[in-house]
């Protein structure tokens, strides 16, 4: 009984150890990026080859596109232009917008007070506001980064605002029967607990900063990426207009994935390989 | 502020001799606390700490045990009476005392060494002082080899190791443990309930426990306080007088272990029904 037993498991275990690497490899999460985004890309190609709309482009002539736009060096310079008022916006609402979190997440009558500003912002239609800004401002660099601002201050400050209410009560009455001053507090418990709510807000913020600052050119006037994407849309080449599109895209993606990356080197060592 | 200036405070404290009765270094006069929102938590408790002991809190579940700890580690006011500690009354956390959390209280972000050092941090000890008190205690909790592991790394009772660590190298007269055995497993508890009584013995500190378990009280104490069901008062104190020899085993076949277990079950069977 025990050898017949025996003599199958150890026939079986090779293809079992196989089958098992295979799926490790299958699994890895380098390999399912790579799978998610064929996929995405497949679709695309596949759908532009229907084709879906004389407007829309497949994936390979959008290549072509983008390689065209980045050799006469248009696409370097829109992009020059595009990154000013973003990066500014951002930088503004990531040092305000942390700031006014923290303040609100440790002083409840500065929340009261400034809290309705941004949870009205996160819920009004941003292109109605536009034209208001518009009028405000005129139609240069300074509605743009308001623009960008008004995307991206409301999810950042009220992610940081709930971060730092989100606290382990049981940290705080630990530092502080540790003899911790309220600013040790703040700087030893409080703003390491709530960095990753504060970078996860960081990250949304990037993100609506990009869709922000691409509404801006598009409905401000014409410039940087959102000229390529107006301009050629208007002459009809669309492989130019959605190059320009998949390679804010892609930017925006590495932006956000680099934030990542700086959050764990700095804030997160215990997250660290 | 250095280390050796800390040093000298628990060292001084005399052994705890047999038949005279040493000092009482907590002293709870008449203190009461009734919560917001109207909970009567403690009704007039007096009580006293003597110095070098191990005294538990012993009572049913909800009577006021946390409370009581918390107004004497300064981590919460009473609401009427007073504590002494040292014969000087408590108004907040101070050196003189430290605290070990049931639910660890560990800093996520933080390495062992840096959580069992944090106290020190806090009070602004050199890093590489501060680390060399802190790696002797990771070693003497049993930790070596662990300094820079992280919380989640750690299963329920090594974090729990890290914990007494970080209490213990503050070198404060009296340390202050709410439940500190409840969440690890049984084999783990016991061995911890050896190792207190074997640092109880060693360190001369005072030691404030709480716990659920009639058999941990009268297994690690020298004294044990009954309370009553909530509002809480003192019910009883009980001195089991048990010999405690070299074998930790021994005490519990003890005929004194075994009267107290039985006396403290009978009086606290009342606050069942
Ligand atoms: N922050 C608070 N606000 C209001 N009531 C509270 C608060 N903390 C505790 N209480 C109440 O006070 C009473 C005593 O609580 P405490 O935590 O001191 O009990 P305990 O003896 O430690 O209980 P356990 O053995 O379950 O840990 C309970 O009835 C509890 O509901
Ligand atoms: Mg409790």
């Amino acid at each position: 009984m025990q050898t017949t037993d025996v003599a199958p498991t150890v026939a079986a275990l090779p293809s079992v150890r196989e089958a098992s690497r295979l799926r490790d490899i299958l699994i890895h999460p380098l390999v399912l990026r790579i799978v998610s985004f064929a996929a995405v890309l497949g679709l695309w190609e596949y759908a532009g080859r229907i084709p879906l709309s004389a407007a829309f482009p497949t994936f390979l002539e959008t290549l072509v596109g983008l390689r065209d736009i980045a050799a006469d060096g248009s696409l370097g310079k829109a992009f020059l232009i595009t990154l000013k008022p973003l990066l500014i916006g951002l930088s503004v609402s990531v040092v305000l917008g942390v700031g006014l979190g923290v303040l609100m997440g440790l002083h409840r009558p500065s929340e009261w007070l400034i809290a309705p500003i941004f949870i009205i912002a996160q819920a009004a239609p941003l292109a109605a506001l536009i034209p208001v800004l518009t009028f405000a401002y005129g139609i240069g660099l300074t509605a743009k980064v308001l623009t960008v601002c008004i995307m991206a201050m409301p999810v950042i400050v009220l992610n940081t605002l709930g971060a730092v209410r989100n606290t382990p009560q049981s940290l705080l009455e630990m530092a502080r029967s540790f003899l911790a001053s309220r600013s040790q507090s703040i700087r030893h418990v409080i703003l390491p607990s709530a960095s990753p709510m504060i970078f996860s807000g960081l990250r949304l913020g990037s993100a609506a900063a990009f869709i922000g600052v691409i509404l801006a050119e598009l409905l401000i006037t014409p410039t940087g990426i959102g000229d390529i994407i107006s301009y050629n849309q208007s002459v009809a080449d669309y492989p130019k207009m959605y190059a320009a599109i998949l390679s804010i895209i892609v930017f925006a993606v590495l932006f956000i994935e680099l934030l990542e990356r700086i959050e764990v080197s700095l804030f997160r060592p215990e997250k660290r390989p | 502020m250095s280390v050796s200036h800390i040093a000298p405070a628990g060292t001084a404290a005399p052994p705890p001799a047999a038949g005279t009765a040493p000092r009482a270094i907590v002293e709870v006069r008449n203190v009461t606390k009734t919560y917001a929102g109207g909970v009567e938590a403690l009704s007039g408790i007096s009580l006293e700490f003597p110095e070098g002991r191990l005294t538990t809190l012993l009572g049913p579940s909800g009577c006021g045990k946390t409370t009581l700890l918390k107004i004497i580690a300064g981590l919460i006011p009473a609401s009427g009476g007073q504590v002494l500690v040292d014969g000087r009354e408590v108004k907040g956390p101070g050196q003189e005392r430290s605290f070990v959390f049931q639910d660890f209280a560990l800093m996520p972000w933080a390495s062992v060494l840096r959580n069992v050092a944090f106290g020190l941090e806090l009070r602004g000890v050199a890093r590489s002082e501060r680390e060399a008190v802190a790696e002797r205690h990771i070693a003497r909790v049993g930790l070596k080899g662990f300094e820079h592991k992280y919380p989640h790394e750690l299963s329920g009772g090594m974090r729990q190791r890290v914990g007494l660590a970080r209490a213990l190298a503050v070198d404060s007269k009296v340390v202050m443990m709410d439940e500190p055995f409840s969440a690890v497993d049984e084999q783990t508890r016991r061995k911890f309930q050896e190792e207190l009584l074997e640092l109880v013995a060693k360190e001369g500190k005072t030691f404030l426990f709480v716990t659920h378990s009639i058999e941990e009280a009268v297994y690690v104490s020298d004294r044990i306080v009954l309370l009553s069901r909530r509002p809480s008062r003192v019910s009883a104190i009980i001195e089991p007088k048990i010999v405690r020899g070299d074998d930790p085993e021994k005490i519990r076949r003890d005929s004194a272990y075994l009267d107290a277990v039985e006396d403290i079950w009978q009086q606290l069977k009342r606050y069942l029904d």
